[in-house]
């Protein structure tokens, strides 16, 4: 090679897609269904919208077959703020991931909120430059997911219920299979990640790192200011809030509430201050009240 | 001041990553939150993030105007792609009501090299910077468009991006007296030669640049 040569210049790379998702951290991203709550998730402070046809809230109510959004809106968003734009595809649905790339969607959520594709796979995400979030209950279903291609884990929760209990679940467990993977020698490993049902090489490296070698943030049921610093003090590097904002009753001084919340999530005076007169929080579901067909998180393995 | 102490404004970014290399290039690393914290350091990161985030924050939690006092004392500073952002004192494309330090005298244009899908990563020379070159990882970046007096240009890059009426490639790298930013994220890889660069200028043992 000669000195004058130069390096071509690489694009979706794993340390560009991953590093995308390390710029997010510690902050707040939005579901968003018009140009307008873009706006008032970016002047709140989000680091960025997550645009969908429906709120997760709105799918459970109104039932049926959910799918990616219609490419008008998702462009009416795109062209509304300068923070990135993330828009879900539905598992294994990787025509629609395709149309979201092309769309020029700075993040895809292969996302159990909307309705699966596709019963035995999940999208084969090393083929797209776009990277991708994926939901999980565990650490196994996570690195399956990182194993296929993700660039970044979040809880699955339940989302829109408007209850955090799930996510407090998948984010305690996450964190408990992380740690129990950091005791076990060498030999140990092989079996874990039988038992895991996840690529041994991926279990190798979270037991050296004691962390996902991607960044893990948050969803699902996310609806006070509380809410979001609960998860971040339960290792979460930050937050996704769907119904929780524009399904309450003032939704710029919530937003901005959470963003505060989640950047101060160790400093309970700044958490009180901010949750003063937020109005009226969205109605919310007990978990114990969805049978489970109705269950979001179920989707997805 | 052999190893010195300096923060990382973690407000939201890639905090931990700059604390790490800050750590490995020989420094000892905090982040700072609050104007008490600020006041304990020798120098400070500005990181990457979203810079609309970051400013909003600053502005909340009142710390926009103490570390503006700090930097225009001197401090030194380094920001990296949002943080670049932070400290110039013109932004192209950003929000009307952002608000940046306005320490180097630059113009930056925000996500200049495009959406997250025209991110990439190559190899760059950098001034001050010797040995092999440098694995730059752009996402989302900003570029300098226009730099004023006494503004050193330590990096540019010629592919990548659409370098249309730049025939010299891009501007990415600069310093301005303590100040240095970066257009790429030297936090993402585990080469940490520009943050013993910085470290280096907080210990004031880094030579000045020439300016042309």
């Amino acid at each position: 090679m000669s000195e004058t040569q130069k390096t071509e210049a690489e694009i979706g790379t794993a340390r560009v897609k991953r590093g995308m998702a390390d710029m997010l951290k510690g902050g707040v991203i939005m579901d968003v269904v018009t140009p307008e709550q873009a706006r008032i998730a970016e002047d709140a402070g989000a680091v960025a919208v997550m645009a969908l046809e429906r709120v997760p809230a709105d799918i459970r109510a109104e039932g049926g077959v959910s799918r990616m959004s219609d490419p008008d809106m998702i462009d009416g968003i795109v062209e509304a703020v300068s923070i990135p734009v993330m828009a879900k595809a539905r598992i294994g649905h990787f025509v629609e991931a395709q149309v979201l790339e092309s769309l020029g969607v700075d993040y895809v959520d292969e996302s159990e909120v909307l309705t699966p594709a596709d019963e035995a796979n999940h999208i084969d995400k090393w083929q797209f430059n776009v990277p991708f979030v994926c939901g999980a209950t565990n650490l196994g279903e996570a690195l399956r997911r990182i194993g296929e291609g993700a660039a970044m884990i979040r809880s699955k929760g339940e989302a829109g219920t408007g209850n955090v209990v799930e996510a407090t679940r998948h984010m305690r467990q996450i964190r408990q299979d992380i740690g129990r993977l950091t005791t076990l020698d060498d030999a140990e490993l092989y079996a874990a990640a039988k038992e895991l049902r996840a690529p041994y090489e991926l279990v190798a490296e979270v037991a050296r790192l004691g962390r996902l070698p991607v960044v893990l943030f948050t969803a699902g049921g996310i609806a006070t200011p509380a809410d979001a610093a609960m998860m971040m003090q339960l290792g979460a590097e930050g937050v996704f809030v769907g119904s929780g904002i524009f399904k309450s009753g003032d939704p710029a001084k919530r937003a901005a509430a959470i963003v505060k919340a989640t950047a101060f999530h160790d400093d309970p005076k700044v958490i009180a201050e901010v949750s003063r007169g937020l109005g009226e929080a969205m109605v919310g579901i007990n978990v114990d009240s969805l049978s489970e067909e109705q269950k979001l998180a179920k989707r997805g393995w | 001041m052999t190893v010195p102490l300096i923060g990382v404004l973690a407000l939201q970014g890639d905090v931990v990553d700059h604390m790490r290399a800050l750590e490995a290039a020989g420094a000892k690393a905090v982040p700072v939150r609050r104007a008490a914290e600020l006041d304990a350091v020798d120098g400070l990161v500005i990181p990457g993030g979203e810079s609309t985030a970051m400013s909003k924050l600053l502005e909340a939690f009142d710390l926009f105007d103490p570390v503006k006092k700090r930097l225009d004392e001197g401090m030194p500073a380094f920001g990296s792609c949002a943080g670049m952002i932070m400290l110039a004192d013109e932004v192209l494309d950003g929000r009307p009501d952002q608000r940046s330090f306005g320490v180097i005298p630059m113009t930056v244009r925000r996500n200049a090299f495009g959406r997250q899908v025209d991110s990439f990563e190559t190899e760059i020379g950098i001034e001050g910077i010797s040995g092999a070159p440098f694995r730059a990882v752009f996402i989302r970046a900003p570029w300098v468009e226009r730099v004023g007096d006494g503004v050193a240009v330590l990096g540019r890059v010629e592919n990548g991006g659409d370098s249309g009426d730049a025939p010299d490639g891009r501007i990415v790298a600069v310093r301005a007296g303590a100040c240095l930013a970066t257009s790429f994220h030297p936090e993402v890889t585990p080469d940490a030669r520009v943050h013993e660069y910085f470290v280096d200028m907080v210990r004031g043992t880094a030579a000045e640049p020439a300016v042309r």
